[in-house]
């Protein structure tokens, strides 16, 4: 934001040209593979860093455990052209062998798991595990005073599930970041 | 054992008989196997066995430098003119933090290095141990790809990857970290043909032929062109240059290049139109300003070239060839745009445009030409001449005028800074990789090395790093080096007493605060170089300067010239930051700048 403003007020300090104006950013869901090699995750991230590129969600897991291959899904943010940079920057790593742009490339699946903690006693309690039943969320914990509930959905409807859940004592929130596949035939990277 | 299955499956060839040997030893053997003759390197502690092996062989000449910084600048200026790989040996530690900027100057300017760090033994990793540093998360920004070899059975194939990545698609540094303990170790040693390749590293070459022959078709019916080059030819090798002359020649079109392309296409031709950018020529700023077709062969886009990028050659349709996908829309949105190497690309430009027998627009072509020269007609390099003071263009032209005289082949480095500019404008560039400079990241301090490099690579040639008083202490302590290996090399200082280009942006930019930029006390250069055991020549004033280079270009000894010049110089032309090529600025006229932006 500091850039932008900058920018709009005639008396800059800055003797380097204006940051050009931003287009509208948009939020791309990449997915990447990887060779599971030491430090390949430093690696992405240190790159968005290094760039300054934000990272809204990052999963990593092996998915391949006999080539050792890892997939990393990363939600990201920006301008159609910054997109289209970090995927070619991402491409450029040596450890990276696929990049895969889910929301550019057709329909996929999104999912996210959560784990949300409510803390509530006595009638407050009914409330609670209506709201969640409401979100399909499964109990996974009960106590006199407490609940853990666990819901997969999409990261939007978690958000929904998350501020429902507010008022009703939620205390703690665990989320695992998104994961997500292409539709349809499609195999990464294709 | 799975790499071994691997491997076996994969190789049809009856495997040779593996080699046992200690991890220090394969070093050797695969920086042999990978055709390096020279590496410069500092000894130390996680090093050790390295040392204790290159001492056992003669088939690699070790270059002792006198600082970290110094091997991989020397390995850099071995790289850029020879084409080939450069390798640097460091310590863990400090050795390792002193090679970083090497390391990313490399990267900047894609330059393919090797660079072989030790490390504490693996059982120390993680304890703080003495002369301990996390190598490879310090390098991972500023190289290619690094390696940390945790088992001796992975070094050798470690080793081919990393000359393997550092040559392949656009070059650049990469860093293997060795503990100590794997030095000592004994294993297996595979062969170049042998080494099981992890990253499944293999970048896109050849061009989409849709793409050229769309490309070729815009560039036949352009009617103002403009090739603009960059060092992506140099690292596509000597027949990529060529080919670039070939395509320039056919087309009859204007061409410039950036200040690491200087070299790819001859100086002396007329269709050459002088480097481009902040200091480039008034006639290469226009011609990229005014273009309707722009051809752009391995550079980059880079801010010091285009200026503003909202006014960036705003009319034309752009080509843009690049090995790396990612520079492709970074700065500049381009038309047609072709991922691959140069050399592959221009031989199939030149392919269509001979079968289709396409011919250049002669009429629109000849009024582009002529608009050309109404640019070139401002004379834009000229600067006023003194009876009495050196002014450092004429210094520099009084070398370019000894070099062109010269029989032997003549090699420049320079640091960073006015020097440099100059440089770049005034002296003869008329084939590839006989320019070495810091392009991208502007290291004061690279001249010096990087000329010991080149030297090292070529014992016969003339090689002179043309610097500026300050940028040379950063690394001055490498006479040294030239002197312990009789390396000729030729330090041509152009003495101003100030760091002259942030002077120049004080004055133009900075209302004249000339914050810092004066260093109240310089050594006696030619003392300096005397103690060292060289040569020290000072020019003090025109009539003085003749000779001086003479008796430079005439010595076998290392050689620093100390050239007084003037000390206000400014370099121009110049694009003032957040101007257009079209705004360039001849003169130091200060009107011209917009203080509003101080």
């Amino acid at each position: 934001m500091m850039s932008k403003d900058s920018t709009s007020t005639k008396k800059s300090k800055s003797i380097y040209a204006p940051t050009p104006k931003l287009a509208a950013e948009e939020t791309h869901i990449l997915a990447i593979l990887v060779n599971n090699e030491p430090g390949v995750l430093a690696r992405i991230v240190g790159f968005y860093s290094g760039r300054g590129y934000n990272i809204e969600s990052l999963t990593v897991a092996e998915t391949n455990h006999d080539e050792h291959l890892s997939r990393i899904t990363i939600a990201c943010k920006g301008t159609p052209a910054v997109i289209d940079q970090i995927k070619a920057q991402l491409k450029r790593l040596v450890p990276v062998l696929k990049v895969s742009d889910l929301t550019m490339e057709g329909r996929y699946i999104e999912r996210e798991l959560a784990l949300l903690k409510i803390v509530c006693t006595g009638d407050q309690r009914a409330d609670a595990q209506r709201d969640a039943d409401a979100f399909c969320a499964r109990t996974v914990d009960s106590t006199p005073n407490s609940f853990i509930f666990e819901a997969t959905d999409t990261a939007s409807r978690i958000d929904d599930f998350v501020a429902i859940m507010m008022p009703h004592g939620l205390v703690d929130v665990s989320r695992t970041g998104i994961a997500a596949i292409s539709k349809g035939n499609r195999v990464i990277g294709e | 054992m799975e790499a071994t299955q691997k491997q076996d499956k994969t190789t049809t060839k009856p495997k040779a008989e593996t080699k046992e040997m200690s991890g220090a030893e394969m070093v050797i053997e695969a920086l042999i196997e990978q055709g390096v003759d020279t590496i410069f390197g500092y000894p130390g502690g996680a090093v050790l066995p390295i040392y204790d092996a290159l001492f056992q062989q003669d088939k690699i000449k070790h270059v002792l430098v006198r600082q970290e910084g110094g091997a991989l600048h020397a390995a850099e200026g071995y790289a850029r003119s020879t084409g080939k790989v450069g390798c640097a040996l460091v310590t863990s530690g400090p050795g390792a933090t002193n090679a970083v900027t090497g390391l990313a100057d490399a990267l900047l300017d894609s330059i393919p290095l090797v660079c072989i760090t030790g490390q504490v033994p693996t059982f120390l990793i993680g304890t703080d141990a003495f002369q301990e540093a996390d190598t490879i998360g310090i390098t991972r920004p500023c190289t290619k790809h690094n390696f940390l070899v945790k088992d001796q059975n992975d070094l050798a194939s470690a080793m081919h990857e990393s000359f393997h990545i550092a040559r392949s698609g656009r070059p650049g540094p990469v860093v293997i970290d060795i503990p100590k303990d794997i030095q000592f170790a004994q294993g297996k040693y595979v062969s170049k043909d042998e080494a099981i390749m992890h990253s499944h590293y293999k970048p896109e070459t050849d061009p989409d032929m849709k793409a050229i022959e769309e490309a070729v078709e815009l560039m036949a019916n352009a009617k103002c062109p403009v090739f603009y080059t960059g060092g992506g030819i140099i690292n596509a090798g000597e027949e990529a240059s060529t080919l670039l002359r070939e395509l320039v020649r056919e087309t009859g079109f204007p061409i410039t290049s950036t200040l690491m392309g200087l070299g790819c296409y001859p100086a002396k031709d007329k269709q050459w139109l002088g480097m481009l950018g902040m200091h480039g020529t008034f006639e290469a700023n226009w011609a990229m300003h005014d273009c309707d077709v722009m051809i752009c062969i391995g550079a980059r886009f880079d801010d010091r070239v285009t200026g503003m990028t909202s006014k960036f050659s705003p009319d034309s349709k752009k080509i843009h060839v690049d090995i790396d996908a990612s520079s492709i829309n970074k700065n500049i949105n381009i038309d047609i745009p072709i991922v691959a190497d140069a050399k592959k690309t221009m031989e199939a430009m030149l392919n269509v445009w001979r079968a289709k027998k396409y011919k250049a627009d002669q009429k629109a072509l000849k009024s582009w030409w002529d608009r050309i020269e109404i640019w070139r007609a401002k004379n834009c390099l000229a600067y006023k001449m003194d009876d009495k003071i050196i002014k450092p263009q004429y210094a520099l032209e009084r070398l370019a005028h000894y070099m062109e005289q010269d029989k032997r082949e003549c090699y420049v480095t320079t640091e960073v800074g006015q020097h440099q500019m100059w440089a770049a404008q005034f002296l003869p560039f008329n084939e590839p990789n006989r320019f070495m400079t810091s392009g991208g990241l502007g290291t004061m301090g690279y001249g010096l090395p990087a000329a010991i490099g080149v030297q090292m690579a070529h014992p016969d040639a003339f090689v002179v790093d043309v610097a500026g008083e300050a940028s040379i202490q950063m690394n001055i302590q490498e006479l040294a080096t030239a002197i312990q290996y009789r390396l000729p090399v030729k330090v041509f200082i152009l003495n101003n007493e100030w760091m002259g280009m942030v002077r120049q942006w004080q004055e133009l930019l900075h209302g004249e605060r000339y914050s810092e930029t004066y260093s109240e006390a310089l050594p006696d250069f030619v003392k300096l170089v005397e103690a060292y055991g060289g040569v020290g020549l000072r020019a003090t004033c025109v009539d003085e300067l003749d000779d001086v280079i003479e008796e430079m270009m005439n010595n076998d000894r290392l050689t620093v010239v100390d050239v007084m010049v003037a000390k206000t110089e400014n370099c121009f032309p110049m694009i003032p930051s957040g101007k257009a090529h079209n705004e360039m600025i001849l003169s130091p006229d200060a009107s011209a700048f917009d203080k509003s932006l101080v």
